[in-house]
Parts: C-alpha cells; structure tokens; sequence
C-alpha cells in the first residue's frame, strides 16, 4: 500500500498527540497523582505508537512502546510519578518530535533511542528490585507442563506477575480465539484487549501487542492477565464480542507461574507452533447462532478503534495552507479590481452602476472579513511550546518560575504567527534568565519562592498584545546607563537626559546586556535587539514597563496581519503614497504663519505642544511639489508610540483598504518605504513607513 | 562544444545587444513608472505588471550611457535572473535570432562604451551586425553597485 498519501495526515495527527502528551505531562507534573491525566496521555501514547506502527516507522514505534510501559505502570497505580521518570519521559517526548521532524522533512524518521529506551526499561524494572533473584532461582528447568502456556516471561514479567499472586490478585492466562472468516481480526483484537484493560492489566502477549495491531497474527492469542475479576465472569465477557470462537481463561498460582517462566523466552517459538494446530482443532466447533449475530455486529463493533484516542470531533478541516495563500493573493486582485470599479463608477456617475459596486463593496467587504478569518490561527500553536521551554529552562537554573498563559485563543494572521515565535522565545528565556531571580534572592526580597511568568495575549484595536510580565527584579535604572555607557552605546550628557522609558529602549541596543555574568540561557548580548528588530520589521512595536524589584512587562504590540492594511492615500505633485492608518492619528491643516522653526527646524504646534513638521518632499526629492510654496499645508500627524511629528503633504486623496507588496529582491531597503500597493487605476504608490521619520 | 540557443535582440542607440532567451519572461510597451525616492539613479521605479511590483532600469543610465526620450519604439524587457525580476528599458526590441555558441567571441575591452564584464562576448551575425552577448547577473551585481555608489560619495 502507498503511505504516502496517509503520510502528511500521519504527521499532522503526530504533532497532535505529542503536543497534547507535552500538555498532559506538564499538567501531570503540576499533579502527580491525579491518575485520569495518566489516562489521556496513555492514550495519545497509544494511538501514537499505533499510527507510527502501521505508517512502518518502527523506532518512533518502539520508543513510544516503551514509554507506554512506564505509563501503563503508573496508570495501574503500580509506580508513582518522580521527578526522574518525568525527565526520561520528556526526553522520550523530545526524540519522538525529532522523529516527526524527519518525517516531516522527508526522512525515515530513524533515530537511535537505545539511551531512552534503556532508561525507560530501567523505570520498569525499577518497580520490583528483587526481580532477579527470584528469578535466578528458576534454574532447574523443568518443561511447562500446558502446551498452551508456553508463552515466555521475562523476568520482570514474571516478577511482576508473582508480586500480584502475592498481592491476592488473580492471575490469569487467557488463549482467544477468533473466528476464522473474521474480516477484521486486528480490530476483534483490539476489542478484547480494550475489555480485559478496563478491568485489570495485560502484562505479555503472544504474539506482541504490536504484531496483534498489524494484523501479525493467525486467529489466536494469548496473554498473561492480572485481574480482580472471576475469571469465569471475564470469559463470558469476552465471548460476548462478536466473532469471538474460544476464549479459555485458566488461573494460575504461583506454582504454575513459575513452571511457565522457566520455560523462558527460548520456548516462544514452540508456543507459536503449538497454538497454530490448537486453534485449527477448535475451529470445528464454531457454535453456528453466534456467527450470524456476529456479522450483524461487525459494522458497529469495527467503528469502535476508530472512536478511542481521538478527540472529540470538531467541525474543522485541515486546509493546505499554501491554498489559504492562494485564496488571499486572489483575493487580493478582486480588491485592486473593487477599487478600481469604484473609481469607474463615480467616473459614470450612472446610478445603476453605482448601486451594483456599492453592493459588490459590501459583499467584498465582507468576504475580505472572512478570507483575513481563515488565515487566522490562535496565539496557542505558537504559546503551546512555552510552557515545556520554561519548565526546562527553569530546572536548568535552578530557579522556580510557574508560567500562567492567558488569551492563547486570540487570534493572529498566520504570516505574523510565523515570525512572532523566535522574538517570543527569546523575550520569554530572558524574563526567566534576567527577570525572575534565584530561589535564595526571592526569599531575602519577601517573595514567594516561586516566581511567575505571565504571557498574555489580547486584542486591542487593530492590534494584538503579546505580554510577559515577571514578578522578578526589575529594571534598575542606573544599572542599564552604568552598563550602556561602558559599552559605549550612549555618552553621559545623553545618559542624564533620558527619560525612564529612553533608558528601558536601551536593553534593545545591539550589543548590549545587562547580565554580569554570562549564562547559557541568555545574556551573551545578543537577543533583545534581534528581538526589536524582527518585531519592528512584523510593523510592531515592544514597549518596557518596569517597577525595579517588583517585575518587568516586555508589551509586544502587532499588527492582526500582514499582507491587507486600512491606508491613507496622500498626493504629492504628482505621486502618490500611501500612509497605513494605524500610524496616523490625524489629519490637518495648518497656516503658514504657524509653522515655527527651533534650532533650524520646523515645527508645528498640535493639541498645545510643538511637534516636529516633516518635509516629505524633501527627504524623496519630490520635483513638483514643495510645501514652503504654499500658504497652507496639509499635514498628517503621525506616531510612533508616544512621540509625534507632522508630514507635510500636499492632498489627501482618500482612506483605502491596500494589499501590500513588496518591491521586489532587486531594490535594496529604502528607508521610508516599506513596500508598495496597487491603485485602483492599476499604478504603483510606495508605502510609506512612518516610524522612521520619528527618531 | 557549442549548441543554438535563441537569442532577444534589443538596440541601445546603433548597438544591438542580445539575451538569451529562457532569462526573458517578457517584452512590454512602455507601462506607468512610479519613481522610487533614495535608490540608485539608474532605476527608474517600479511597475505594475499584472499585479506583480517589479523594478525597472534604465539600461543606458545602468551602462553610463546618456539616456535619451522614451518613443513609440522604446520596450521594458522583463528578464529573471537568480530570483530577481527586473526590468529593462531599451530603445527598442523587434528581433529573436538563432545563434551558434561557437560564434560568440571574447569580447574587446570596452564595446559601445559598456565595461566588458557585462558582457558574455561578441557574435558577428549577417555580414555586417556585431551582437553584444549581456552578462545579466553581473549587469544586476548589486555588489558593484553599492561599491560604485560609495566611489561617487
């Protein structure tokens, strides 16, 4: 059969599970005993290793089995979570997702898991130290004296089962026969496992659970079975799944175990030749009346594998995102298109026309709603690897840091989720590293010994707030100048006039760091100003508030999208550019008798304070168009986060919705310009990127 | 070993020059250029072709030639070179031709005034038509460029 085409489902459902198992392990952390987390993650585990089975990546297979060992144990309440099984379980965890991500990049998904696999082993033989001895004393051999019991136990297995006999529970072999013409005998198998789980534990299987999932089994099997339940109660139970043939369920002592354990893994081989003739016999008394009721179940009973492990359905579909693109590029000539209809009509001024464009706006207006919507994707896929990094990162400094995440449901477009995760990891590793302080700081400051990390994430206008606020040490004024001095980033007269949010800027300045001492983590003086440089570049900004000795807020503010902004179309002579609204605050006009100039240069006074007035067509040596000519200017207040300045254009042409795009690879970076759009009457007009004219 | 390869002939004054045609995605008319501010004096700006943003130069102002008016004859030729899409003003583009590879020679040092690294070599075509093979990824280095902007500084 072709994998292929079962390949992206494979990893989507892949990176699904382990992401739900990284949740579950760290909500299992925060409560080790409430064992009904155990269950959800046993699951995960279990359709994983299913998936990854059946897809033929054996070593993805053969880990999450072993994981699946340790947690199974734990489920059972026969091992209590500590802190060691954590870490080897999230290092388990760690390989898979490499694993996927070969897969993903096209690899075979194989890696060496013999250093996890080893150490979960450990976790499982870690339950019963005296194992061996008992054991080793197994030595005078003696041959099993039931054919049918001549499945192998491993030591641990048999040390396991015998601690049960020991405990007063009942051990029992169970041999299952399925009916001969059963169309589905991995499922029937699956279902007799699914009813012996629900009520005790599966401890060995011949053949292996694996090869009972892919179908590597004639129409037997056999298991050792650990059980509260009357064994004749259990047999029924079984035989009331369909196209179930025999089901013998014997009870073993502890006499009977032992025999069987000596035989030892060797004997598996004659099991297996043993069990093929002995279903083959008891296939002739196949009791007629169950057959029949047992087709009429097949179609129900097959959809039950199905149901287990997956989530509850949603109403979603997975779509390429590349489509998504393609929808939004479309979608994006229709709006030239809009734009440009708009234009013609009130050219025409014919009033049929009219009302048809003005129907075909709204209708495209709200199509763009819903286009902009589908590319949305929650704040969540980006914050969901957070909690593990801080968990991690935590340990390794020995600090204790709980991260409480709120607003992961809100919503970003995906170009800007692409690009927001790198400056988020840095600002969230550094509020660990810088922000919070060590276990004995926090106590002589009369802190709680564990700090916090908020990530918050809201909605706000037209844009999204990603916080990390940590109760930690806080910004110390003097320490950032002390440090920004000797590096040479800023001299001493600027220094004595910087306000307190001028100083926190300077925690962005390319090599800076305020860390005395330099820590894998962070603080190698890189970071932070990558950080402002990636968010500048998404057309966000990242303000500091800071309340030395009580904590630090990095506030990242970002545009909802990318590629479709609400602008402001200005004419200067004649070209035309376009101002994106969410740097404009208003729009006015102004004499020239109040333009004023200090120090050389010219200002204008707005709302009772003097803001610096832009020549546009000075600094783009606009040819036809100079403001000074004019005996009133328009102007456009801009912003760039509390500060102001006025540009001085010549006309305003109108609000517009614009689809950005760019330049092209040949032009370098201009400054000023952060791309360009097509008008309605199919020209170019240059966006202007307002932040840069505000120093 | 040489092969045919089918050539873009295109004139700057008398010269006639050649690309190779798989690097031409087009040949347009002359199309509404919005000037770009603060970028290299030959671009000319930038262009909407079919919805795509594509910057334009000026092949004559690009060679230090003197640039002259744009007539009915004048063509942007669209060319794609290492991801970028560029396009070239020329006074006109009226002729694709079938060119040996053997034919094509080293060119001289300066051939109409243009350096000779832009150029692939020569090809004397007809009894009388030399054709001036360009060297598009040294014509759009933008290495050179900026070290030719910091000369001028």
């Amino acid at each position: 059969m072709d994998m292929n085409q079962y390949l992206s489902m494979f990893i989507d459902e892949s990176n699904d599970h382990l992401q739900s198992l990284n949740e579950n392990m760290l909500l299992l952390e925060s409560s080790p005993t409430d064992l009904s987390i155990v269950q959800v993650i046993f699951r995960s585990a279990h359709t994983l290793k299913g998936m990854a089975a059946t897809m033929g990546f054996e070593d993805l297979a053969a880990l999450t089995h072993q994981m699946e060992n340790v947690l199974d144990l734990v489920r059972n309440e026969k091992l209590a979570m500590q802190d060691f099984i954590f870490d080897t379980l999230f290092k388990g965890l760690d390989a898979l997702e490499s694993m996927v991500q070969d897969i993903t990049e096209g690899g075979e998904g194989k890696a060496d898991v013999s250093a996890i696999v080893t150490a979960l082993q450990a976790i499982v033989r870690g339950e019963d130290p005296s194992a061996k001895p008992t054991a080793a004393n197994g030595q005078n051999a003696a041959p099993a004296n039931e054919a049918n019991k001549a499945i192998g136990l491993d030591e641990f297995q048999y040390a396991v089962l015998n601690q049960s006999i020991e405990a007063g529970h009942r051990v029992l072999y169970i041999d299952v026969h399925i009916r001969e013409n059963c169309q589905l005998k991995a499922v029937r198998a699956y279902m007799v496992f699914e009813l012996l789980e629900r009520s005790g534990e599966v401890v060995k299987s011949f053949p292996s659970t694996q090869d009972i999932e892919q179908e590597k089994f004639d129409f037997s099997f056999s298991l050792y079975y650990i059980t509260t339940k009357d064994p004749a109660e259990l047999q029924r139970q079984i035989m009331g799944i369909s196209e179930i043939e025999k089901a013998d369920v014997t009870e073993l002592d502890a006499e009977t175990l032992k025999q069987v354990s000596e035989a030892g893994a060797a004997s598996q081989e004659a099991a297996a030749a043993v069990a093929a003739p002995t279903s083959e016999d008891k296939g002739q008394d196949a009791p007629a009346p169950k057959q029949a009721q047992a087709s009429e179940k097949q179609a129900p009973a097959a959809k039950t594998p199905a149901k287990t492990g997956s989530a509850v359905p949603t109403r979603t579909i997975r779509v390429d995102i590349e489509r998504l693109d393609v929808l939004m590029n479309l979608f994006s000539e229709l709006l030239i298109d809009r734009v440009r209809l708009e234009q013609l009509a009130s050219e025409v001024q014919n009033h049929a026309l009219t009302e048809t464009v003005e129907h075909m706006t709204r209708v495209s207006t709200d199509l763009q709603d819903i286009v902009m919507k589908l590319r949305m994707v929650p704040v969540d896929t980006v914050f969901n690897r957070f909690p593990r990094m801080v968990r991690d990162l935590a340990k390794s400094l020995d600090k204790k840091v709980d991260l409480i995440i709120t607003g992961a449901d809100t919503e970003l477009d995906r170009t800007v989720i692409d690009e927001i995760g790198d400056p988020l990891v840095h600002l969230l590793r550094n509020a660990v590293d810088h922000g919070v302080e060590p276990v004995a700081d926090r106590i002589s400051a009369g802190k709680p010994e564990t700090g916090t990390v908020h990530l918050r994430a809201f909605h706000s206008g037209n844009h999204v707030f990603i916080e990390i606020e940590e109760d930690g040490r806080g910004i110390y004024r003097d320490k950032v100048l002390k440090t920004a001095l000797k590096k040479g980033v800023v001299t001493e007269e600027q220094a004595a006039g910087m306000s307190d949010e001028e100083v926190h800027q300077l925690l962005f300045a390319p090599g800076f760091s305020t860390a005395e001492k330099i820590s894998d983590v962070s603080g190698r003086g890189v970071g932070l100003d990558v950080v402002k440089a990636k968010i500048t570049s998404l057309g966000g900004q990242v303000t500091i508030y800071s309340t030395p000795g009580k904590g630090t807020n990095f506030s990242v503010q970002l545009p909802l999208t990318l590629s479709i902004i609400a602008a402001m179309l200005v004419k200067m002579g004649s070209e035309k550019y376009a101002i994106p609204l969410s740097s404009i605050v208003e729009t006015g006009i102004v004499k020239k008798g109040q333009i004023r100039t200090v120090h050389g240069n010219k200002m204008v006074e707005f709302r009772g304070t003097l803001i610096p007035l832009i020549s546009l067509s000075r600094i783009f040596n606009i040819k036809d168009f100079d403001e000074n000519e004019e005996d009133e200017t328009e102007i456009i207040v801009i912003h760039k986060g509390e500060r102001l300045a006025a540009l001085a254009i010549d006309q305003f042409i109108g609000q517009n919705e614009i689809v950005l795009k760019s330049l092209g690879k040949y032009l370098p970076q201009i400054k000023g310009i952060s791309g360009a759009t097509i008008l309605g009457d199919g020209q170019v007009a240059l966006i202007l990127d307002p932040n840069v004219f505000i120093k | 070993m040489g092969e045919e390869i089918k050539v873009i002939v295109f004139k700057l004054g008398s010269e006639e020059y050649g690309i190779e045609v798989d690097k031409v995605q087009t040949i347009e008319r002359m199309l509404p250029i919005t000037r770009v501010p603060k970028t290299y004096a030959f671009v000319r700006g930038v262009i909407n072709l079919r919805g795509v943003v594509i910057p334009v130069i000026d092949l004559r102002g690009r060679f230090g030639l003197e640039e002259t008016e744009y007539t009915d004859q004048t063509r942007i030729i669209i060319v794609a070179v290492n991801e970028m899409e560029v396009g070239f003003i020329v006074d006109s583009a009226n002729d694709v031709i079938d060119l040996h590879t053997d034919k094509i020679e080293t060119p001289p040092e300066v051939v109409g005034g243009i350096k000779a690294k832009y150029l692939d070599g020569v090809a004397k075509i007809g009894d009388d038509r030399l054709l001036i093979m360009l060297n598009l990824s040294e014509v759009l280095n933008k290495n050179e460029i900026i070290q030719l902007e910091s000369l001028e500084e």
